[in-house]
């Protein structure tokens, strides 16, 4: 028994319908392709300007004006000594903040509201304004700790812990709330349920989510402006009271100069940057998967 | 386990071990460290607030009538104090920034949401991610070595190599906030529900008309979250304008001149050590200020959009 | 003695025992406006298996977690009436919540290990009721995992992950947990709900073991379960509140479980057990 009757299933679109499609379609591979496509164009035009440079002795040597011994060692210790004890600051602030706020504080009150509302105005606020307030109240005014790696420390935690907040928030929101009720059935009390049972497991969501925030804190630039971190500094750091300058300034010094061979320097210390960046972030994402992994088993 | 009169003889106490009382003690002491620990965002911001007002009002008090001048130096003498510069400064680096960021970003966001399969999803969205981690000082030295070199030889030929340009500053901002609109739109359209795109599709809409007629309209509070958090991330950008856009504050309408942005006078006017209470020092305060409260308004009306959008989907 | 001076509605629906581990009164649990439970009169006997049955939404869960104040976690819940531990009122203000879920355990629908090893998971208890030495904690954990049935199949792997026992071994380790802090009550929410029929029988066999020691109180869906396992049944039904038009859940009847399942008092017990509705 066949069907007699004729159906077409053939388009009915009409062309300018599929013209249309197709343009925007085209448009938007090309768009995304541009957009996408920089990274490697920067990425790329920085090899070539200096990659011939690129060796263990750019990270080896200090900065200097004679380009064959000119390196970044200084200003690598730097960063890893601000960023470093920033993060020892923000951290903890940053952690004992998300725990109260999920599981000790009264979520409906207007003061939740309020404070919430406050770390994610925080969160968006200029980097270069808390160079400002590093300006006004750390390095000069109350505490008046001069252009030290205590007040860059300072600043950079300021400007991490909005970031450390919500990313640990979250982990903790991740966490199976049958494992603080199971606790709580034993006798536990919300603190001991809380500590022993739902703060580890948020903790490998919390460390990737903390190497991300190092790592953009690493990259920064502005804040550290304010707070003399652009000075040619050729010794690493002694302690929170030494001076000291970071790799993004180093880099943004040598750019000043408009010689060839600083412009070079410039390009070599990018690509150094963005090195460690990229190990971070690698590191952070290897992180999350196995900890994924492990928990799907 | 017998029927009885239903009286208890047995006496029981619910009152709390001494360990108990201890672990309670406990307890209290370290909700009382949270407490502390939450406190510290407060204050910063506090700290904020009362380290840019009290200089700014200071100086406002004596200036007032020199602010709507067209000569912005107020580190020389004798220091003038028209803002007008830098508001053309900063505006014109921040619209070609979002005149590139938008649709770049947009685009991006479209294409994730309504075209990408889930495996190039996969690829896509991890590379968004390290277009967002590239340090302003590399987008700013890309701009500086290559970019403004390449625009001045093209259009504003001068014979100086290593001039600054407004608009070269405003392109790497825009590069900036690509990664901003897209994730923050990717965000706002995926959560669409999948029925009203069906829906769309059963009336024998092609995708074009479903991503751009239906998607992007049903979220278009989170679409333009995504437009004012850029906005406030390009106005506040600091490094970029310094590298690319030079250091001197010239009013003009010529995206080819160098400019000076609020936030880069900052950081440029911060770079020596000005002495406290000077003009100079006041002056970083003043422009702090406005910088801070611009952003602070942006950045609660984004998220505000982003309640918004939040709220009708999830 | 005042116990017995209530009036004859309730003295239909109450039996009484000797030395009654919990006594309700009038007890109502609320979830702000919504009413889930109201009026419950009931004494639970010690050291037998009380079941409490009905169709789902009659508030059966609510009322048990209001037993060992675990609805205290949620916002806007509040218990009304009286619930009497013994003596001693479980809601008084200076009964410490913590205390009283130390006495009275939980087992939950779902087994919820937590993401420790299995020694571990029963050494939790009591490590944060006290601080046990090593030899201690050797000895409890042997002696619980023993009475959950469990200690045989887990005794050479006791530093594995608990996530990889099966849905059943999961249970008894939860029940190994609650015994490990030396409850007098363990309260069990459809402990059974998510596991096999085999896991299921082998942990019912467990309960009439674990009653000679524990007072057992548990909520199920499966009626056949209640007449296997417990002495006394409670049944509730959902009644509409023809005001607000919301289902409120009521205790109809609390009977020996034979009586409940074979000859009930009321009409709509007997509609339940043999299946004209619910």
């Amino acid at each position: 028994m066949s069907n007699t009757n004729k159906v077409s299933l053939e388009s009915r679109l009409s062309a300018r319908r599929i013209f249309i499609d197709g343009i925007f379609r085209f448009f938007l591979l090309l768009s995304v392709t541009f957009a996408l496509g920089f990274i490697f164009v920067i990425v790329y035009r920085l090899w070539r300007n200096a990659g011939w440079l690129l060796s263990w002795d750019l990270i080896k040597n200090f900065p200097s004006y004679d380009i064959d011994s000119a390196g970044f060692q200084s200003s690598i210790t730097g960063s890893i000594w601000v960023v470093g004890v920033a993060t020892l600051i923000a951290l903890p602030i940053g952690a004992l903040t998300a725990l109260y706020l999920e599981s000790f504080s009264n979520k409906k009150s207007k003061l939740q509201k309020l404070v919430e509302l406050n770390i994610q105005n925080l969160a968006g606020v200029p980097a270069v304004v808390f160079g400002l307030i590093g300006l006004a109240f750390i390095a000069r005014g109350p505490f008046s700790w001069g252009f030290t790696v205590g007040s860059a420390a300072m600043v950079i935690a300021m400007l991490i812990l909005p970031v450390i907040i919500i990313i640990t928030r979250e982990s903790i929101r991740a966490v199976p709330p049958s494992f603080k009720e199971g606790a709580l059935a034993l006798g536990a009390t919300p603190w001991q349920a809380v500590y022993r049972l739902v703060l580890p497991y948020a903790i490998p969501g919390t460390a990737t989510g903390t190497i991300l925030a190092v790592s953009r804190a690493i990259g920064e630039s502005a804040p550290l402006l304010l707070l003399g971190a652009l000075s040619f500094v050729t010794f690493n750091p002694t302690g929170l009271d030494s001076g000291f300058t970071i790799l993004p300034l180093a880099i943004f010094k040598y750019a000043s100069d408009s010689r060839e061979e600083f412009q070079v320097l410039a390009s070599a210390g990018s690509l150094i940057l963005l090195a460690i960046l990229f190990a971070m972030n690698l590191s952070a994402i290897l992180l999350r998967d196995r900890t994924l992994r492990k928990r799907n088993v | 386990m017998t029927l009885g009169t239903g009286v208890n003889t047995q006496q029981v106490s619910l009152a709390p071990s001494a360990h108990l009382r201890r672990r309670m003690g406990y307890q209290k002491a370290m909700i009382a460290v949270m407490v502390a620990a939450t406190l510290v965002s407060v204050f910063v911001t506090v700290g904020i607030v009362v380290s840019l007002l009290p200089t700014t009002f200071k100086l406002l008090s004596e200036i007032t009538t020199q602010l709507f001048g067209t000569v912005w130096a107020p580190l020389f003498t004798p220091p003038q104090f028209g803002i007008v510069p830098l508001i053309t400064g900063t505006t014109m680096i921040v619209v070609i920034g979002m005149l590139i960021g938008v649709p770049f970003g947009l685009a991006a966001a479209i294409f994730l949401s309504d075209y990408a399969t889930f495996n190039v999803r996969r690829i896509v969205k991890p590379i968004l991610e390290i277009l967002a981690g590239i340090p302003t000082v590399v987008l700013g030295l890309f701009g500086l070595y290559i970019l403004n070199p390449e625009l001045i030889e093209k259009y504003w030929p001068i014979g100086d190599p290593l001039a600054y340009t407004g608009i070269g500053a405003g392109i790497m901002t825009g590069i900036l906030i690509i990664p901003i609109v897209a994730s923050v739109a990717d965000d706002a359209l995926s959560s669409v529900p999948r029925a009203m795109r069906e829906a769309a599709y059963a009336l024998g809409a092609t995708k074009r008309e479903v991503a751009v007629k239906i998607v992007f309209t049903a979220g278009l509070s989170g679409v333009v979250a995504a437009l004012i958090l850029a906005f406030a991330r390009a106005f506040g950008e600091t490094t970029i304008a310094l590298m690319v856009a030079g250091s001197y504050p010239k009013l003009t309408a010529n995206p080819g001149d160098p400019m000076q942005t609020m936030a880069s006078f900052i950081g440029f006017a911060g770079i020596g050590d000005a002495e406290v209470g000077s003009n100079a020092y006041n002056t970083i305060f003043l422009v702090g200020s406005l910088l801070f409260f611009t952003t602070l308004i942006f950045n609660i009306l984004g998220n505000r959009f982003i309640a918004r959008f939040r709220e009708a989907y999830e | 003695m005042d116990q017995t001076m209530t009036n004859a509605a309730v003295q239909k629906k109450t039996m009484q025992f000797i030395d009654p581990v919990f006594t309700l009164t009038d007890v109502s649990v609320s979830y702000g406006n919504f009413v889930a439970v109201s009026d419950v009169n009931m004494q639970i006997p010690s050291r037998d298996i009380t079941a409490f049955i009905g169709p789902s939404g009659c508030g059966k869960s609510t009322l048990l977690r209001s037993l060992n104040r675990t609805n205290d976690l949620i916002p806007g819940a509040k218990v009304h009436g009286e619930v009497l531990y013994h003596d001693a009122n479980l809601y008084d203000a200076k009964a410490s919540a913590v205390e009283v879920r130390r006495r009275i355990g939980m087992v939950f629908q779902k087994p919820n290990p937590f993401p420790k090893s299995i020694y571990e998971n029963v050494a939790f208890g009591p490590k944060v009721n006290g601080r046990p030495k090593k030899s201690e904690l050797d000895i409890i954990v042997e002696k619980s995992l023993r009475s959950a049935a469990l200690w045989d199949e887990v005794k050479d792997r006791l530093n594995d992950s608990a996530l990889g026992l099966s849905g059943g071994q999961q249970q008894r380790l939860c029940i190994a947990r609650s015994i490990a802090v030396e409850p007098e009550v363990i309260l069990m929410d459809e402990p059974c709900s998510a596991l096999d029929p085999i896991a299921t029988l082998r942990i019912e066999d467990l309960m009439m073991e674990l009653k000679k020691d524990y007072t057992i109180v548990i909520v199920t869906h499966n009626m056949q379960q209640a007449g296997r396992v417990s002495s006394y049944t409670g049944f509730f039904v959902t009644e509409v509140n023809p005001e607000s038009d919301l289902r409120t859940g009521r205790l109809v009847e609390f009977n020996d479980t034979k009586k409940i399942f074979s000859n009930p008092d009321d009409e709509r017990t007997e509609a339940y057990v043999t299946g004209k509705i619910g």
